[in-house]
């Protein structure tokens, strides 16, 4: 069982291209397809979880499937064997990387990707916004549907970022704490 | 001795960002930017984003890909390998004391509030770290990576292009950058 659970995550490790979301796709087909470890239901409790804790999509679900269908061990081995590829991978790319980035060539092939990075993070957190005040992405999104609560706690948020040197951190989960602390006064935790 | 407390401080900075990294990999590399290079020093702003970029276009998780490239910078193999310790030992203890009451913690309205507020928060964390590297983008002068950032963006808030699609493309248009500027070099000397 542990090699099944171990070679299962192995490949969503090596296949997921792209972050979390590229990875979803290939658990449900590694675990609710291929192996029938979880059914569909349970598949997608785990996304949900995965998606409201911390941390990496992928590490969170094969910590959750691990311990789910073999305890600690498990959760140990699924881990391990998603980030093996990740490992060996962007060490071998970290080591060219470093070798030859001073190369003035390599500089200006470099230097062309910056711009595309800046959009991504960019886009990323427009995404994340919208979502925030929003509760949906830009274009289904509509001025009633504004959660005050949020721009406010968004305009301190980035006033203070700012302004001061504050930990991004605190910041989160500042946020967070805030956040919820008014919905509970308002009556409106749901 | 010395580099004992670096390793201690890549662990130690890698597990909290880690266990504050809601929301994805341009969360994380918003936190990492704000750690390592505001922070700590340990990063150029540059070389930041070249990992971000490189760890986008590699599979596996992006958090997990970028421990180990900065691992490495920072101490080598053995840095790389403490800071993925660093980084997978939160989400494996949340998920696994969650995964024993995942119902009662996916239905909490308090968890669920203070989810959605965070969002605000995050968004204005990235937001604050977009803000500067959009400077440094336009600081260059260049038209050719101010077009591309703006080009970048649409592409991939608007049209949802994959980030992978988008850095390779940008790749590209380096390494034409870089054939046509030492022709222009060449038919200058000569």
């Amino acid at each position: 069982m542990l090699w099944v659970l171990f070679w299962a995550f192995l490949q969503v490790g090596l296949f997921s291209v792209g972050g979390g979301y590229a990875a979803i796709p290939l658990i449900q087909e590694q675990v609710v397809e291929n192996y029938e470890i979880m059914t569909m239901e349970e598949f997608s409790d785990l996304i949900t979880v995965a998606e409201m804790t911390p941390g990496p999509i992928a590490i969170n679900s094969a910590t959750f499937v691990g311990m789910r269908v073999a305890g600690p061990w498990g959760a140990l081995v699924c881990t391990i064997g998603c980030i093996i590829p990740s490992i060996l991978i962007s060490l071998l790319l970290a080591h060219f990387y470093y070798k030859y980035r001073n190369i003035s060539g390599v500089q200006t092939v470099l230097a062309a990707m910056r711009p595309a990075v800046v959009a991504l993070i960019g886009s990323a957190g427009l995404s994340i916004l919208m979502l925030g005040i929003f509760h949906t992405d830009l274009f289904s999104a509509s001025l009633e549907d504004m959660r005050y609560v949020e721009v406010g706690i968004f305009a301190v948020a980035l006033f203070v970022l700012r302004k001061y040197k504050v930990n991004a951190i605190y910041i989160i989960l500042g946020s967070g704490v805030v956040g919820t602390a008014i919905y509970a006064i308002m009556g409106m935790v749901a | 001795m010395k580099n004992r407390g670096k390793l201690w401080m890549l662990f130690k900075s890698m597990f909290i960002l880690s266990a504050c990294a809601f929301g994805g990999g341009f969360v994380v590399v918003s936190l990492m930017k704000k750690k390592f290079v505001e922070e700590l020093g340990w990063l150029e702003e540059d070389e930041m984003m070249d990992i971000t970029a490189i760890t986008q276009s590699t599979p596996g998780p992006i958090l997990v890909n970028a421990s180990v490239v900065i691992g490495y910078r920072v101490a080598g193999i053995v840095g790389a390998l403490v800071a993925v310790c660093g980084t997978i030992l939160p989400p494996m203890v949340i998920i696994s004391i969650i995964s024993l009451f995942y119902e009662k913690f996916r239905t909490n309205p308090y968890i669920a509030t203070a989810l959605q507020v965070m969002r605000a928060g995050v968004a204005a964390v990235i937001l604050d770290v977009v803000l500067n590297l959009a400077a440094g983008v336009c600081k260059t002068k260049r038209v050719l990576y101010i077009g591309m950032m703006a080009v970048a963006f649409v592409c991939a808030y608007l049209f949802d292009i994959s980030a992978m699609v988008i850095i390779f493309v940008c790749l590209g248009i380096g390494i034409l950058d870089l054939v046509f500027s030492s022709k222009a070099r060449k038919g200058a000397a000569g």
